[in-house]
């Protein structure tokens, strides 16, 4: 909603979440973000508010206190079970007009990123993609965004002024989870569904729960990611048995080793991959194409094994491996205990 | 069945610079190609056509020389295309772009489906797709890694998510967003080339397009890019760990057991 005068952007307060809710699951993102909420809403002496869409979501809410939210907004309804873009957006709209929250937050998921541009322009709000970086005017309430763009080539901040709420998107483990406090309460609004919340809208004719389709490598502390330097499918076996040695390790790809077929496309990281943003990635004979660096770049230490120690992942690398990864590999395979 | 393909000539992102003094990205020399995931739209909407009859038309927003990717669209089997551009459009956010783009769709009239790639390599933002099918009020769907079934009224879809995927229908019109999985987009044949060489892409003003001048634009965009800067730098040194291959593991490995990864 547009909101000129400091009068009309008064009538708004509050710094609201949008819960993910995978299978009937409030999302660790939530927590996050949760927690990114309440450093806003410190500083505003304002209230953190979770909107929950979903089914079968009741007494689930505990932890949405624990992390920081003062409130919950619930709507639980069958026709919420799957993610039906249109009717999420109209309760959005719906709530956003008779709550007038400051900020809204959703998380940068396929779902967040498919209904958060579909509330903004049904409430004519601005909206920003992918936030690393978030902090508030404490006096006037503008919410500063930061946010790489061009590939993580420039990062670019920007605000909203003249209209409220203030809309982002926050990409999964970009925001520390605060430690919970299973103490802390809140409160409960439930919310109705409407009948006009499921007109115009999708049918969800099936839902499959596959890892190998959309496998989920940015939710993954450790990537053990492979290129060309793979030579096939067999050393994506390998950097496999060395994943599944790893705690909490996924195996990320080139574009090269995609495109080629060793490995399906959901494992890829880059451009027209995933972007990730893990603690560790292992780039296993990944030559390192700009494309592919930008999708990776940010992760907090990179570890790179090739035989040419003049590759570009190599130079941006923290630790730089020079050698046959088909000998270096199963060595320190062998060297891990099994979990 | 009526197609409209959304596609945004993007810089290569290798290329971007940031001039030092005033901080603006520096877009003089830059190459400029088709956005990479929009490669992926024209070609279902291509292949829709060439299944089911009707046309595909490719339409953009952007400067005078993004009528460049719009007879790349053309070589590839696009029937025709029409470019948004104007002084007026210069600075829109994705609110304002997807206004003018739902604009012009509806200018355009009587289409069936809108497809966009899953987002541009230079924003990243995924926003356009879906705000122009809230500007429409059309249904939409995002990230669709395969058009399961078409008729003249609606459309079935495989939507990626990160558990999994799902199926769901649609009546038309509808918006979709692609992934890349969709398909294998084709290079351009002779014919094709020919047929971008000597097409006519007319240009659309917001008066074209019955476009409000208080929704596009720097004026018609909520936010406002208030500053840019380089990221901060990675870090300050490579650690380089050679030897033999023996040597190389137990290094690697100290180095993985000291910061307790394994």
């Amino acid at each position: 909603m547009i909101a000129f005068t400091d009068a009309e952007r008064k009538e708004y307060r509050n710094i609201w979440v949008v819960a993910e809710i995978l299978s009937g699951e409030i999302q660790s993102v939530t927590h996050e973000l949760t927690g990114a909420a309440k450093i806003l809403a410190d500083l505003r002496k304002s209230e953190v508010w979770v909107v929950v869409m979903g089914f079968g979501i009741k007494g689930k809410l505990e932890s949405l206190f624990a992390y920081g939210a003062d409130v919950a907004i619930v709507v639980d309804h069958p026709g919420l079970s799957g993610f039906v873009d249109e009717t999420e957006a109209k309760i959005m709209k719906r709530l956003i007009v008779k709550y007038k929250p400051e900020v809204v937050i959703c998380g940068a998921t396929s779902r967040g990123r498919a209904l958060i541009p579909r509330v903004s322009v049904m409430t004519h709000c601005g909206l920003t993609a992918d936030c690393t970086g978030l902090s508030i005017d404490p006096e006037n309430g503008d919410l500063l965004q930061t946010r790489p763009a061009f590939g993580g080539n420039i990062l670019a901040t920007i605000r909203c002024s003249n209209h409220r709420p203030q809309m982002a998107t926050v990409r999964p483990r970009v925001m520390k989870s605060p430690e919970p406090d299973p103490g802390r309460t809140g409160r409960i609004i439930k919310e109705e569904m409407l009948t006009s919340d499921t007109e115009k809208i999708k049918q969800i004719i099936d839902i499959f729960h596959s890892t190998e389709t959309a496998y989920n490598i940015a939710d993954a502390q450790i990537i053990i990611s492979g290129g060309r330097g793979m030579k096939g499918p067999k050393g994506f076996n390998l950097l496999k048995q060395f994943a599944e040695r790893v705690g909490g390790a996924a195996v990320g790809a080139s574009r090269a080793a995609v495109d080629s077929g060793w490995i399906p496309y959901a494992h890829q990281v880059g451009q027209t991959g995933q972007t990730v943003q893990t603690k560790v990635y292992i780039a296993c004979g990944i030559s390192g194409q700009i494309q592919h660096l930008v999708g990776m770049q940010s992760c907090d230490l990179i570890i790179a094994i090739d035989k040419n120690p003049d590759t570009p992942m190599m130079q941006i690398a923290d630790i730089a491996v020079v050698g046959d990864l088909f000998e270096i590999i199963p060595e320190i395979v062998s060297e891990i205990p099994k979990l | 069945m009526k197609i409209v393909v959304c596609i945004k000539q993007v810089p290569a992102t290798n290329d971007a610079k940031i001039d030092p003094e005033t901080k603006r990205i520096v877009r003089e020399g830059m190459k400029a190609i088709l956005n990479p995931f929009d490669t992926y739209a024209v070609e279902e909407g291509v292949q829709l056509r060439d299944k089911f009859g009707g046309e595909v038309i490719a339409l953009s927003m952007g400067p005078p020389k993004a009528e460049a990717s719009l007879r790349e669209a053309i070589s590839v089997g696009v029937d025709r295309a029409i470019l948004l551009s104007d002084r007026a459009f210069g600075g829109s956010d994705t609110w304002a772009t997807s206004y003018a783009l739902s604009k012009a769709i509806k200018k355009i009239g009587d289409i069936d489906l809108v497809i966009c790639g899953k987002q541009a390599i230079d924003g990243d933002t995924a926003q356009v797709g879906p705000g122009i099918a809230a500007h429409l009020d059309w249904l939409q769907a995002t990230y669709v890694m395969a058009v399961e079934e078409i008729s003249s009224s609606s459309i079935r879809v495989k939507r990626m998510h990160e558990d999994g995927y799902d199926i769901c229908e649609m009546s038309l019109p509808a918006v979709i967003t692609v992934v890349k999985d969709i398909n294998i987009p084709r290079v351009p044949s002779l014919k094709g080339r020919l047929a971008s060489n000597k097409c006519e892409i007319p240009v659309w003003k917001p008066d074209d397009i019955g476009a409000d001048t208080s929704k596009i634009g720097l004026n018609g965009s909520p936010t406002r890019v208030v500053k840019i800067q380089p990221p901060p730098p990675r870090h300050t040194s490579t650690k380089k760990i050679e030897g033999s291959s023996i040597e190389c593991a137990q290094s690697l490995l100290r180095e993985l057991r000291l910061r307790s990864i394994v």
